[in-house]
């Protein structure tokens, strides 16, 4: 029978889990610092659940609020910087995106991260009216992950080639790349006609071929360039070289003056 | 965008003539002062920039989508190939974020080296920007003088390490090896000499120099407004007059415990940037200095001891059954942190480096997410070049320090 690979998910797994294993969780504190407490009275009713996370603020929100309850953090609270927004791929398990905003406030050094949820093929609406940084990053989120954002000055793909076919980062995508990803290149150059010729384009870096004598050797087994290998050749002697080897254990350290 | 057949074929520059007599070009990604591969599109009226279009991702790796496919110990080689100029801050970064998720502390000597190993990399890359900033701005012989000091501190980083470029000299925990011998003294003598060449050197050739201050008084001003927005972070914020380091407002590893200087310049221009990365490689020569002496007061452990996630030392592993055990656990399963997020910041010599980790308790990240300053200072370009002449356009890329490994990752 051939193996059970679970469609939602093709990242790599663990080979082996305890029955029992419970993984432990990160302690979410209660906020008591008092410039965070003064952020979450900020936000208000919006705030669906915060709390302190290795010394910063998580404040969880809806989706449609995001450029509501950033404003108020910019404007209110002095949150004058975001410096990173992405999302993580639950679809998974929830059919939803979380989605997340780094901020920073730079008077005060605190940071706080704006969390909320979005389903499977909801827009978002774009904070690049309050931060210029976000056009870059809205600009990576809908390349790696295809979350339409709405109202971005210039919603395009980043990374990958324009005409490029699905999303990266989502975890059905296989990290090889998957079909589409394996003709790009030989469509490109030489158009589609030549795919029998050519063939796939191997994208497993790990990949070796024992009858490509261009490309790969065998120690023991060598044969010219470009020569066919044959079926059962019989192993050659390797003639080591006699020159002494550096050693490389040695506890001395070069003297800095020597190399002028 | 244009659509290419083999009747049509692709065009690199596009349409140079059009009807508004404005004219389109290609900067990059072949150009030298392109840092690597960035493909800037411009449009010029005359010789001035009216549009800016940055094109980026000719050197995207899919190091996200690489992490979420290894287990953490494995994934920190790959971090090495973020900004390649200074390999150890992102391994650096990388390393602390999952301390800060593990809840562990690395050892005293191993901060003690740590700190020391990032002034050093903050040294490097300082170097190589303000040679290669001077080469591309036209002034050939200071890239020949950083380049030689730049050799000194990869040697220190070589006898630590033994790789010059791509380090890996920090682990999860700690760091795997101590000092040789003989290397504080050969880092004591690198910070005078850095010192003196920094004086006698960098400063009298570019300080006063008529044509390079010609080439970078109010080029690239970027307000602290704009600087904010536009998530700016390290150099490029502290030149626009926001006195902002992590190290000193958010102290990681044993910086808050040294005493140093954060440079800021109100010039909000090129020159301004040029002289805080001098002034800050001075910071940097006086924090090495600070530690020297620390390290001879510190005990031998390199790793911290939290036999769940990190191995134990090798005198352990090969005498006690138990730990034998866990290590081998841990080598062929690899560690798994406790559910949570986690975001750290980092001053990287570019600016601030965070990772942010998403962990489901398993030995794979859910989500890795590489906030890499360069990114941002690459977005930047769109704005900042709009209404220079084109002849600025080199000056205002070598300011903003960018490095492509970690603008495309």
């Amino acid at each position: 029978m051939r193996k059970y690979v679970p469609k939602d998910s093709v990242q790599k797994k663990s080979y082996y889990t305890d029955r029992f294993w419970v993984a432990p969780r990160v302690p979410r504190l209660a906020v008591e610092d008092e410039h965070f407490v003064a952020v979450v009275e900020a936000v208000g009713e919006d705030s669906k659940e915060s709390y302190v996370e290795v010394g910063q603020l998580v404040i969880h929100i809806e989706a449609t609020d995001n450029i509501k309850v950033i404003k108020k953090l910019k404007e209110e609270c002095g949150y004058t910087q975001c410096s990173e927004q992405s999302a993580v791929d639950y679809l998974a398990r929830d059919g939803e995106f979380e989605l997340f905003y780094q901020l920073l406030n730079v008077n005060e050094a605190k940071r706080v991260r704006v969390v909320c949820r979005i389903k499977d093929g909801e827009p978002i609406e774009s904070i690049t009216p309050l931060y210029k940084s976000a056009n870059f990053a809205e600009r990576e989120l809908f390349d790696m992950f295809g979350i339409k954002v709405n109202n971005h000055p210039f919603l395009k793909r980043i990374l990958m080639p324009d005409d490029w076919e699905g999303h990266p980062l989502l975890k059905t995508y296989p990290l090889e790349g998957d079909e589409f990803a394996s003709w790009y290149e030989v469509d490109k150059i030489f158009g589609k006609e030549y795919r029998d010729i050519i063939g796939p384009e191997n994208r497993d870096p790990a990949h070796i071929d024992r009858e490509d004598s261009k490309r790969f050797s065998r120690v023991g087994y060598e044969v010219p360039f470009g020569a066919e290998v044959a079926e059962a050749q019989s192993e050659q002697e390797i003639a080591y070289s006699k020159i002494f080897l550096t050693n490389y254990n040695s506890k001395k350290s070069k003297v800095l003056d020597e190399r002028r | 965008m244009q659509v290419s057949n083999k009747l049509t074929p692709f065009f690199e520059n596009l349409n140079f003539e059009r009807d508004d007599k404005t004219m389109v070009i290609n900067f990059g990604p072949q150009h030298p002062s392109a840092h690597g591969q960035l493909r800037l599109v411009l449009e010029l009226d005359g010789e001035q920039v009216v549009k800016a279009y940055p094109d980026i991702g000719y050197l995207h790796r899919g190091i996200e989508k690489m992490a979420e496919n290894m287990t953490y110990n494995e994934f920190l080689p790959t971090t090495d190939r973020l900004d390649y100029i200074a390999a150890t801050a992102n391994n650096y970064a990388y390393a602390l974020a999952v301390e800060k998720l593990l809840d562990i502390e690395a050892p005293r000597r191993a901060q003690v080296i740590r700190t020391m190993l990032l002034e050093i990399n903050r040294v490097i890359s300082h170097l190589f920007f303000i040679a290669t900033h001077a080469l591309d701005v036209g002034a050939m012989s200071v890239f020949l003088y950083a380049f030689r000091e730049r050799e000194f501190a990869m040697d220190l980083m070589e006898d630590y390490c033994g790789a010059r470029l791509t380090h890996s000299a920090v682990r999860i925990g700690g760091v795997p090896l101590d000092l040789p011998e003989g290397w504080l003294e050969n880092a004591a003598s690198f910070c005078d000499k850095v010192d003196y060449e920094l004086e006698h050197t960098y400063n009298a050739l570019l300080e006063k120099n008529r044509i390079w201050k010609m080439r970078l008084e109010d080029v690239g001003v970027l307000s602290t407004e704009d600087a904010l927005s536009w998530g700016c972070t390290g150099p490029m914020l502290r030149g626009s007059n926001v006195n902002y380091d992590i190290r000193k407002e958010e102290p990681y590893e044993l910086y808050g415990e040294l005493d140093f200087d954060i440079p800021v310049s109100d010039r909000c221009d090129s020159y301004g940037r040029y002289r805080l990365y001098m002034a800050e490689m001075k910071q940097s020569t006086r924090i090495i200095r600070q530690l020297i002496p620390l390290y001879a007061e510190t005990t031998p452990e390199l790793m911290a001891h939290s036999p769940q996630y990190i191995s134990a030392p090798k005198e352990e592993i090969m005498t006690q059954n138990y730990a034998l055990m866990q290590h081998f656990v841990l080598v062929t399963q690899g560690m798994r942190p406790p559910k949570g997020e986690v975001y750290v910041p980092t001053e990287s010599p570019k600016g601030e480096l965070g990772f942010y980790i998403k962990s489901e308790g398993e030995p794979y990240a859910y989500r890795l997410k590489c906030r890499a300053p360069s990114f941002f200072h690459t977005g930047l370009l769109q704005e900042i070049l709009v209404g220079t002449y084109i002849a600025d356009v080199v000056t205002i890329i070598g300011s903003t320090n960018i490095v492509f490994g970690e603008v495309d990752r």
